[in-house]
């Protein structure tokens, strides 16, 4: 691959290393619950604790989600996002904020009408630095992945319970970036695994990739986030974010003053609970 | 070599692709399962013993053979070729949709599995699974969107009878496709024990393939039965697409026979130009949705657009990935068929021959009533009555404005 190996992804978990912490991830949905809001949210994210951001672009069909994301996803496509303003929202973030990696979390086929060779090009130009895409396995690589990795995007793979020591070479060859691990077999939103469990996959995980590892799915509170933090380089929330965008908007689903900060507030309280997690283990 | 096509019935390659149809779009979690089931299937459909305990419950359980039919009073009313029908509708349940359900029963059971779920628009397929499901003793949850709840009634209770879950699905559309996601949602909450019965030739690879193989025996009886009854093969078959199994159940064995021409019929709803219906062929351009590439019915952006269909087992914004290749190589023609033509072909069957199809062939016999009269006595055309109209009366009460 040709792509450099000093992006923003890079930089920004050499520096949490340098800290000796874990990182945040956040997902929000862009769009969610209308487009300036969502927007509002985004460029707050950073300087209430986000160290790395995932944005959602919402689908029609997004079968890897459970009902808090399905429904901020109709949000969203009520509200008129689409791919092409969602990465217009990019280039209004970086002209922001230079240092926070964006990395934008959907499903193919979105990209793939927009057509691949334009959509790479134009999230390079907006400032975007990786992609999640959950229907592109690497039986499925030649579509996106490859050509977005050869023009310097990374491509994160998720890798899953399911995923054991005999395939997990295969889904590791072509991941940049960082790995994120898909904490249980199941949808967004649903409950956590036990810790045990998470630290194991980490480790299992370490054996096979120097990547830094970043883990989701069913992370909802301070105290999961910091107990993730423990072992993993990064703790990703996302239902629980959007479900306190859902807790904030009115009887007719518009934003109100409490939305962007009912984000930022637990955002602030999520990066507490990563930043104290490795303290509480030294002492 | 690049240019021609040497077969028709060589797809799909390793990886499940027709053309650049098909493919293995799935998340990571289901990938592992996806490979296993591969596997599985790659095993029992060259092991005789599977193939033995198959055919022992298509014929004593499913009723196969079913009757490949002379449509005589239809032949001479529409006054031009000789019209057969292939009566899927007879099979146990009443549909063609139990041709599949059995064969994946079984291979379910070899896996070891214990518990099988499903989607379904119309009912059919989740009749069929919950029936295969209570004769092998397990259990079963099937998916069904809460639109197609209210307008298949009878349906729904029949699973019930049988003792499968039915389960709402109230995201999205409310129809099949949302179904089918909901039906994914549960396959990667519970990988370990449950069996995901795909009703139709979509979804990732290996579906498509085996659907098609299971339901292939509608073509290869065809064939042998018009060979009795006609010493020779058909010059065309015709048959509805929604995602197309019965479609290609019947034209598979056909493909590589040049001279027969192949009809699959689309739901244009209340026409294509109302942009209410379901043609995806006609009006619908390539994507990816629910585990394959193939036509859908979707905005500039990529957004799955509703279906319509006064069927609900057309109701799909999508359609095999096979059918899509056989589209863009021209083997297959594509042709759309409104909600009206098809309740006035449902009323002429009823009183020429004595069958109610179900709305899914209505679409087919619909063709047939614009086709046949164009042809000469001598044309054999082959159609498949995929399924019988029992479980359509209320929407067609409704259609025609009658109060029950």
């Amino acid at each position: 691959m040709s792509a450099s190996s000093d992006g923003r992804i890079e930089r920004r978990f050499a520096r949490l290393k340098n800290e000796g912490r874990a990182g945040l991830i956040t997902f929000t949905m862009m769009g969610d619950p209308d487009i300036e809001t969502s927007f509002d949210i985004l460029k707050g994210l950073p300087a209430a604790g986000a160290d790395l951001i995932e944005i959602g672009s919402p689908f029609t069909d997004p079968m890897a989600d459970g009902p808090v994301i399905q429904v901020a996803g109709q949000r969203a496509l009520k509200a008129g996002i689409s791919l092409k303003k969602t990465l217009e929202l990019v280039r209004r973030f970086r002209a922001l904020d230079q240092d926070t990696p964006l990395v934008l979390m959907g499903y193919y086929n979105p990209i793939y009408v927009y057509g691949v060779p334009r959509f790479i090009k134009d999230a390079l130009e907006a400032g975007l630095d990786g992609l999640i895409v959950v229907d592109l396995p690497p039986e499925e690589d030649e579509e996106l992945c490859l050509p977005a990795i050869e023009a310097g995007l990374r491509f994160i793979r998720l890798a899953t319970p399911t995923t054991d020591d005999r395939r997990l070479p295969a889904v590791l060859a072509h991941t940049t970036g960082f790995v994120y691990y898909v904490s249980i077999t199941g949808i967004t939103g649903a409950k956590g695994a036990a810790v045990s469990a998470i630290s194991d996959a980490i480790a299992r995980l370490r054996r096979h990739t120097k990547l830094p590892l970043a883990v989701g799915f069913g992370i909802k509170t301070p105290e999961d986030a910091a107990s993730v933090a423990r072992s993993a380089d990064a703790a990703v929330v996302g239902s629980a974010l959007v479900s306190a965008i859902a807790g904030s908007l009115d009887g007719s689903g518009k934003a109100t003053v409490k939305t962007a900060p009912a984000v930022h507030d637990l955002v602030r309280r999520l990066a507490a609970g990563v930043r104290a997690a490795r303290k509480e283990v030294v002492r | 070599m690049n240019t021609a096509i040497n077969s028709y019935r060589s797809g799909p390659d390793e990886r499940g692709h027709f053309g650049i149809y098909g493919g293995r779009f799935v998340a990571e979690t289901l990938m592992p399962l996806i490979l296993d089931l591969e596997q599985a299937w790659a095993k029992a459909r060259t092991d005789k013993s599977f193939r033995d305990e198959l055919d022992y419950w298509l014929e004593f359980y499913v009723g196969r053979p079913s009757p490949l039919y002379h449509a005589e009073r239809l032949t001479r009313h529409l006054g031009g070729a000789k019209i057969y029908f292939k009566r899927d509708e007879l099979n146990h349940t009443g549909a063609h949709k139990i041709n599949n359900c059995m064969g994946q029963i079984l291979l379910a059971k070899r896996m070891g599995k214990t518990r099988i779920i499903a989607e379904t628009g119309a009912g059919q397929h989740g009749v069929a699974t919950a029936t295969v499901c209570a004769l092998m003793g397990l259990p079963c949850v099937v998916y069904m969107g809460a639109v197609d709840i209210e307008r298949q009634k009878p349906n729904v209770f029949r699973m019930k009878l049988l003792g499968a879950e039915v389960v709402p699905v109230t995201s999205g559309s409310r129809t099949l496709k949302d179904a089918m996601n909901e039906a994914l949602r549960d396959w990667v909450s519970n990988v370990e024990s449950t069996y995901y019965l795909i009703g139709t030739v979509a979804g990732p690879h290996p579906y498509p393939a085996m659907v098609r193989e299971f339901q292939s025996v509608i073509g290869r009886e065809t064939r042998e039965q018009i060979m009795k009854a006609e010493g020779r093969l058909p010059d065309s078959l015709v048959a509805c697409v929604g995602g197309g199994s019965n479609a290609i159940g019947l034209f598979h064995p056909f493909l590589d026979e040049p001279n027969i021409k192949i009809y699959g019929v689309e739901a244009a709803g209340h026409g294509i130009e109302t942009g209410q219906h379901a043609a995806s062929l006609t009006a619908g351009s390539p994507g990816v949705l629910h585990g394959n590439r193939t036509y859908l019915l979707q905005d500039s952006d990529g957004q799955v657009i509703e279906a319509h269909s006064i069927s609900a087992g057309l109701d799909y914004p999508g359609i095999g990935p096979e059918h899509a290749w056989l589209n863009d190589t021209k083997r297959v023609s594509y042709v759309p068929i409104t909600d009206k033509e098809a309740l006035e072909a449902f009323k002429l069957c009823a009183r020429l021959e004595g069958i109610l199809p179900a709305l899914e062939p209505a679409h087919a016999l619909a063709h047939v009533v614009k086709l046949a009269p164009t042809l000469p006595k001598d044309h054999l055309l082959v159609m498949n009555m995929c399924g019988r109209g029992d479980k359509d009366i209320f929407t067609v009460a409704d259609a025609l404005g009658v109060g029950m």
